[in-house]
């Protein structure tokens, strides 16, 4: 589904990520870990087309086509879904305006009818009640004053309504209470099927409790530095980013700090 | 008449014959370019306007040769030249339209791509049509319906012919000839305009709309509307104004004088989009215009509502006079400026009467290299006890070629007036396109998403259908931005 080669990218001539490989097939979950500024914010913005990176060199290939060459709402089109780490307000604009524009967007774009105003309502609801959302919500300006919990809530509320084909879910678990991130997963796991992928970046294995990836990997100073299962992520959580190999390249925080954020 | 800077051009003028007499002037559909008292002669001969008014023009006329155009404004086109307007045009007809079926065809047509509503759905949608095609109006449709009420909703000219008392007791007495050199101006030469009177007691049935276009080359437009609403009455107005690509920059002056009596209500709502000028500013409507209204009674309530995303050089301050005791006045606006257009516009709220109240709510948007300015006068009088102003005004700018000012002024001559001031100015973020784009929204989609948002709480303020044209337009308006 996704085959990402030799990926480079900068940002005002700082190099970020340094040459970077992953293969996502449907219906697998990969997670992704690494220190604080490793580069995977960088890569997930990147692969949903956000200009201010520079893609200095490599490939992402998306069912074939080439991703990197599609303008950023088409490949929101084609099922690319990001929940952004630091999702952002969008004053006078309602939430519910916001969400039903997307999902029509989206729909029209798969040929199917667009939403009117009480269809959207009933699926709306029945989405917000799943992610524990009060309607209230719905009429607010989108993101604008929402806790840092409610807004990752809305995330996962607009990749439960727009049903993406890849999801990536950057560190959509930090700063959530334990009944949140059992909300997060449980969006999650409501998605996951033979035909859909995702990444999930996280800091915490205890996200992983949840959603079992079938692969862990570890990035660290732009580059994919290490692979593995499940029992990686536990690991990581004992022992750190120190011990991985590519060593003299990281000097990251003492095992003790790993999963801080 | 020696000192204004249009008064040489105008000395010259004068000293050259019209080649054409006077006789042949008043056959003619179209005056030759030029203003002199001839033509202000011509023109009232040709509307068959009562003495008192010819001589009111005339006054007008001669105030105006005493007067500088204002140079204040933060706007910046070259000098007019006003003998090179031409000042009344008259489309082709004959006995003039008894009914629909005798307008001209084609002019119908360019009011359907206009969207105006002249027949039965007209009837369907409850709008009462007034339509000004260059300086003659064509149709009024429902005069009938609204004569019922004791309403009078007519073109201006028609006012003077049969309602003469009413045009002499209220003409110019909110916007007096002598008050700008624009108003001056439009008073010696206005053509048509629409006049509407609320009778004691009656709400208007419907809301009234006048659609104003402007077509034959070179016109100047001076419309002039009067609206008045006798104790107790209430109306809402509309004005739509649309105009054609131009490649001279044409000049429209017009004059809008609201008054409200004790207990009444007026509510004014304009969408405009007069042609801007291409992307480097050609052409384009210059629109120069004073609107006041009156709160003449107690407990009346004037209220203002905009929507500007057109003109090239727009210089517009709707205010409203707070005379009567609890009167309350309202001032709500959108006005977009984007690639070289130069927006100036505000408004004054004079409080005169006790506790009297005013807000202002003013939403400027600027795009492209656009400028937009706001200028906003709270005036409370030494009597207007407890007078209350809020006023709050945002600026969105996209990109950053762009500029937006803001300029309050308060004066406040009462030590119990209740002022209030809230400013912001905000940019669409990358961030924030990037994100709507990521759900799958173009960057058009998502401008005009945000910047809707940023407007909604003046276009709660207007009827329905206009909220959704107003909508359409700045989506229309804001293409080419971005990107
Ligand atoms: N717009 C930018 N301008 C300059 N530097 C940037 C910009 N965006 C990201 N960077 C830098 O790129 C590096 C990678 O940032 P990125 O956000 O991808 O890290 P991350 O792995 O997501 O970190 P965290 O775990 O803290 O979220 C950091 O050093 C960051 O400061
Ligand atoms: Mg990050």
């Amino acid at each position: 589904m996704l085959d990402i080669k030799n990926l480079k990218a900068s940002v005002e001539g700082k190099d970020i990520l340094k040459g970077l490989d992953l293969q996502v097939k449907a219906g697998e979950v990969h997670a992704i870990m690494g220190p604080n500024g490793s580069g995977k914010s960088t890569l997930s913005q990147v692969l949903a087309g956000r200009d201010t990176f520079q893609v200095d060199g490599g490939s992402v290939t998306w069912d074939g086509q080439d991703l990197l060459a599609m303008p950023i709402e088409e490949r929101a089109r084609a099922g690319l879904f990001l929940a952004f780490q630091y999702p952002v307000e969008i004053p006078g604009v309602s939430n519910a305006y916001f969400l039903k524009a997307a999902v029509n967007a989206i729909r029209k774009h798969r040929g199917l009818p667009e939403f009117d105003a009480m269809d959207f309502l009933t699926r709306v609801k029945a989405e917000m009640k799943a992610v524990g959302m009060k309607e209230e919500f719905l009429y607010r300006a989108v993101n604008e004053g929402f806790s840092g919990g409610e807004k990752k809530r809305n995330e996962v509320l607009q990749m439960a309504l727009l049903e993406p084909r890849l999801a990536i879910l950057d560190e959509t678990d930090s700063g959530l209470d334990i009944d949140a991130l059992k909300v997060v997963a449980d969006g999650v796991n409501r998605l996951r099927s033979p035909d859909r992928a995702l990444i999930v970046i996280t800091h915490y294995q205890r996200l992983l409790d949840y959603i079992v990836p079938d692969h862990v990997h570890v990035l660290s100073q732009g580059r994919i530095v290490r692979s593995g299962g499940r029992e990686l992520a536990l690991e990581l959580e004992e022992k750190g980013y120190g011990w991985i190999g590519d060593a003299g390249e990281i000097h990251a925080a003492p095992p003790a700090a790993g999963g801080a954020q | 008449m020696k000192t204004a800077t249009p008064a040489r051009k105008i000395d010259s003028f004068l000293d050259q014959e019209y080649s054409a007499g006077f006789e042949t002037l008043l056959e003619a559909d179209t005056l030759p370019k030029g203003l002199s008292e001839d033509v202000i002669r011509v023109i009232s001969a040709k509307k068959g306007e009562p003495e008192f008014l010819l001589e009111w023009r005339l006054e007008a006329y001669r105030r105006w040769l005493t007067m500088t155009a204002p140079k204040w404004a933060a706007v910046d086109f070259p000098d007019i030249d006003f003998q090179d307007i031409v000042y009344y045009s008259a489309p082709k007809k004959k006995d003039g339209p008894k009914s629909l079926d005798e307008v001209d065809p084609e002019l119908l047509k360019t009011f359907e791509k206009l969207g105006v509503p002249l027949h039965e759905r007209a009837r369907l949608a409850g709008v009462a049509v007034d339509a000004v095609f260059d300086s003659v109006s064509v149709a009024t449709t429902f005069q009938k319906e609204l004569g019922e009420h004791g309403i009078i909703f007519c073109s201006f000219s028609e006012a003077v012919k049969t309602h003469p008392e009413l045009i002499r007791q209220y003409l110019g007495t909110v916007v007096p000839p002598s008050d700008n050199f624009y108003a001056a101006l439009n008073s010696a030469v206005f053509s048509d305009g629409s006049f509407v009177f609320i009778p004691k007691g009656v709400k208007c049935p419907m809301e009234l709309s006048t659609y104003f276009r402007i077509n034959a080359r070179d016109t100047g437009q001076f419309e002039r509307t009067l609206i008045i609403a006798e104790e107790g009455a209430s109306v809402s107005y509309l004005e739509g104004c649309t105009a054609p690509m131009r490649d001279e920059n044409q000049l429209h002056a017009a004059v809008v004088e609201l008054i409200a009596l004790d207990d009444a209500k007026i509510k004014y709502s304009t969408v405009q989009n007069w042609y801007p000028g291409d992307k480097d500013g050609i052409g384009g409507i210059y629109n120069f215009v004073t609107k006041r209204g009156d709160c003449r009674g107690a407990r009346s309530h004037i209220s203002w509502t905009q929507v500007e995303t057109g003109s090239a050089i727009t210089w517009k301050y709707p205010s409203v006079i707070l005379r009567g005791d609890d009167s309350v006045g309202d001032f709500h606006s959108v006005a977009l400026s984007n690639h070289r257009q130069q927006a100036d516009t505000g408004t004054k709220m004079i409080h005169m009467g006790r506790n009297t109240k005013s807000t202002i709510l003013s939403k400027g948007i600027s795009a492209g290299r656009g400028s937009n300015t706001f200028r906003g006068l709270v005036r409370i009088s030494p009597k207007a006890e407890g007078a209350r102003n809020y006023t709050q005004c945002d600026s969105l700018l996209i990109g950053d070629q762009c500029a937006a000012h803001t300029f309050p002024t308060i004066e406040a001559r009462n030590p119990t007036a209740h002022v209030e001031h809230e400013a912001t100015t905000s940019r669409i973020g990358e961030d924030q396109l990037f994100y709507a784009m990521q759900r799958g929204l173009t960057a058009e989609d998502a401008v005009s998403m945000i910047v809707n948002g940023f407007c909604r709480e003046v276009f709660k303020e207007l009827p329905m259908e206009f909220a959704v044209e107003a909508q359409k337009l700045l989506g229309v308006s804001l293409e080419g931005s971005i990107g």
